[in-house]
């Protein structure tokens, strides 16, 4: 990398530690109920929704009640969107009169949505009105991921809290992280990308003379193209939650490579900023609440370190080019489905960033990524979201790969397994069982029917290694609330629609409910004071033994499917003709 | 089934709060603070109506226009409504084959020395308003016999609309395509 390639990596990531510790505390306070900078605002409003929701702020719930609550919650929501998206055309904000969606693209749209997965069988500007956007696809945006926050604090109250049955009150956590966090930073997000040429309006299309008049040709023969017509929309209000709530769907197909999504390399370095924001200071919000912050520092480096390994292998993979490009002499690197604004590094910190965060914005076409390239996104979804992860569910699933660390690491020591002054029995680790190994194996079952139905061979866009590839980016992305794609594949086949869909809600629900579940069993333990017996969880072996467990679990689970798809696709491009 | 009645009137006042108010606020401050770039950065044609957005690239073939980087859009090349790429896989045997006609294209128009990387590439969105310096630079002449102008006229029309890096140290300097064929139509109708 030369240095103005490690200049602006720099500066992100320089940017983001300054943020980490203010943005943890305010967490912090915020889910602890005290006084913020925003409360003599935001106190009436969240009083005024409890009254509205008839929620009595003050009653704490078990996990069963608050496991409910969070399940009841998100079903309303799949409803409500289901509906909206199959009623488009009754709905106002329509200018073009669009469709309905069909059935089984609603019910994926829907799922992906309130999953916080944003995979995207359609695209926005010619499927989805304003009304959609805004009313369905953005609140979604907001609830979603204020659910997936709310959850992991419930984990965390569970490792905090002492013989306890109770974990927090669901309706609270959710609207607080609506009101108090992500509704303020995305006003303020959404105004600094629409200073950069991001749109937001409610305008109808615009039609525009093309300059020089285009010849097409049709299946009826040759046709002239005089005009095109611009899409308009109330976009900066939606990208801004969709970067913030590591949602990642696009109003636009073409996601964050478009130009009134991501128009200049400011708004690039802000959406990569916006990805990482929450979930970094997540881990030291983790550590307060824990009252140890050295415990959040050491899940933070582990993140980092994870993070800075993979964009480091993407970008040296995409900056070496392809053969195709070096046989006839053309340096520059692999720019094919890639914008020239953003520079050849920031693009790949954006795709490394949005598949280790499981937001799944995509600033470049991943299908078109090299096959080394390639495998890195793929591999930082397989691993769980565990580098920095979506908000909440990633430091979640982080915890629950230290819970099975710990536990690996007292079997081979002979120490009793106990994190944070908590003993992990048998269904601790049960449940953090099910939550590392739920969306893998819907990942592994789900590509293994696909590879064997024929349409659903049939709909990869680049066939042999690299059309397995596709398919097990396919599921490894909604098995894991990610939502990018390997775009050559035909999504809108009622095969993925609908299996993708099952595989989206399993892989969001299945885990948070072992997680509260593993919430409630720890809450009502005694706190275990650290002894000589006890393995410390702050120090830099822990540290690294997490990590290891973490490559090794991805490994075991993997590593077949990954050598016959971007492996194999490597091996063999050499001999491309 | 306690929690029904919560999950439902939550579930609405939040729409209209992150879907109703948050929406109306951030277009009213938009519309107040920016409101050039919140309607699409539109730029000024010849006869002062909008001759396109200066975020949008627009497909040119001409020899006297400055040629944009290959797109593949659905229906017409740079096609605002089927923003998307290729999706091709730089391993497949149609990427090599695509690479080769687009190179073969830009030969047959008398481009030669190097190649930029970007003129053979097609970008993500499709609709990539920019090229790189490079790609810029080796159409120069070409556009000069076109028009019958000076070169030094064509790259100083090209050199006016080069975009540098942001506080020059975020991306890559770039050159606008639309807003410099808009200058060469100004310059030598």
């Amino acid at each position: 990398m030369d240095l103005l390639a490690w200049l602006q990596t720099g500066l992100v990531f320089g940017v983001l530690l300054l943020t980490i510790k203010p943005l943890g505390v305010y967490m912090a306070k915020v889910y602890g109920g005290r006084r913020t900078l925003l409360s003599p605002l935001l106190v009436p409003c969240e009083n005024l929704l409890y009254r509205l929701g008839g929620v009595d702020a003050d009653e704490e719930m078990g996990w069963q009640r608050y496991a409910v609550a969070m399940l009841l919650f998100n079903l309303a929501g799949l409803a409500t969107l289901f509906a909206l998206l199959c009623l488009q055309h009754l709905l106002p904000l329509n200018p073009r009169n669009l469709p309905p969606f069909t059935w089984q693209l609603a019910l994926n749209t829907a799922a992906s949505f309130v999953t916080n997965t944003n995979w995207q069988a359609y695209s926005g500007e010619t499927a989805a009105s304003y009304f959609i956007q805004v009313a369905g696809l953005t609140v979604q945006n907001f609830v979603a991921a204020a659910s997936g926050m709310a959850v992991a604090i419930a984990l965390i109250r569970g490792f905090a809290r002492r013989r306890t049955a109770l974990i927090g009150n669901f309706w609270v956590d959710l609207s607080r992280g609506v009101l108090y966090i992500l509704l303020p930073f995305s006003l303020l997000a959404a105004l600094a990308l629409v200073s950069q040429g991001v749109i937001q309006n409610f305008s109808p299309y615009r039609s525009i003379p093309l300059l020089q008049p285009s010849a097409v040709d049709t299946p009826l023969g040759q046709a002239t193209v005089t005009e095109a017509t611009l899409p308009m929309g109330p976009v900066a209000s939606q990208e801004a939650i969709k970067m913030l709530g590591t949602n990642g769907g696009g109003f636009f197909n073409a996601n964050s490579a478009h130009p009134f999504e991501n128009p200049t390399p400011l708004s690039h370095f802000l959406e990569i900023l916006l990805m990482l924001l929450i979930p970094a200071a997540f881990t030291h919000t983790f550590g307060l609440m824990v009252g140890n912050a050295r415990q959040g520092w050491t899940l933070l480096a582990i993140m980092l370190l994870l993070l800075m390994a993979s964009f480091v292998l993407l970008h040296w993979a995409e900056v070496g080019g392809t053969a195709p490009l070096a046989r006839v002499g053309i340096a520059g690197g692999n720019l094919e489905g890639k914008e020239i604004r953003f520079s050849l590094a920031a693009t790949s910190l954006f795709e490394a960033v949005t598949t280790a965060t499981s937001c799944g914005a995509v600033a470049a076409m991943h299908d078109s990524l090299t096959p080394l390239g390639g495998l890195v996104p793929l591999s930082l979804m397989l691993l769980g979201e565990v580098v920095f992860g979506g908000v909440g569910a990633g430091l979640a699933t982080m915890l629950a790969f230290a819970v099975i660390a710990v536990f690996i690491a007292g079997l081979m020591i002979g120490r009793t397994p106990e994190y944070l002054g908590k003993k992990i029995e048998v269904l601790e680790m049960w449940m953090a069982m099910v939550v590392v190994l739920a969306a893998g194996a819907v990942v592994l079952a789900f590509s293994a029917i696909a590879m064997t139905t024929i349409s659903a061979v049939a709909a990869t866009a680049n066939g042999g290694a690299h059309g397995l590839s596709e398919i097990l980016y396919a599921f490894a992305s909604m098995a894991n609330n990610n939502g990018s794609a390997f775009a050559g594949l035909n999504a809108g086949l009622d095969f993925y629609t609908l299996l993708g869909a099952v595989a989206m809600l399993i892989g969001r629900f299945v885990p948070a409910v072992a997680m509260l579940a593993m919430a409630g069993s720890l809450a009502a333990k005694k706190y275990v004071p650290p002894s000589l017996g006890t393995l410390p969880t702050d120090k830099a072996p822990f540290a690294l033994w997490l990590v290891l467990v973490i490559l090794i679990v991805g490994a075991l689970t993997f590593f077949p499917a990954l050598a016959l798809g971007p492996i194999a696709d490597h091996l063999t491009m050499a001999g491309v003709r | 089934m306690k929690e029904l009645k919560p999950a439902l009137l939550l579930l609405l006042a939040l729409t209209l709060v992150c879907g109703g108010l948050y929406p109306a606020l951030v277009t009213g401050l938009a519309q107040a603070l920016f409101p050039v770039q919140a309607n699409g950065s539109l730029i000024a044609g010849p006869k002062g109506k909008a001759a396109g957005s200066l975020l949008i690239g627009q497909p040119f073939s001409e020899a006297k226009y400055l040629w944009p980087r290959p797109s593949a859009t659905g229906g017409f090349p740079y096609n605002p409504l089927a923003s998307g790429g290729a999706n091709l896989s730089p391993a497949g045997a149609a990427y090599g084959e695509t690479i080769a006609a687009r190179l073969h294209r830009l030969q047959e128009a008398g481009m030669r020395g190097p190649i930029a990387a970007d003129l053979v590439q097609a970008s993500g969105s499709g609709l990539d308003p920019h090229i790189s310096p490079h790609a810029a630079a080796t159409q120069i002449r070409r556009i000069a016999q076109a028009r019958g102008m000076r070169e030094e006229r064509v790259a100083a029309i090209v050199a006016a609309h080069l975009e540098p890096r942001q506080f020059g140290l975020l991306g890559e300097p770039r050159v606008n395509v639309l807003a410099v064929n808009l200058a060469l139509d100004a310059a030598a109708p």
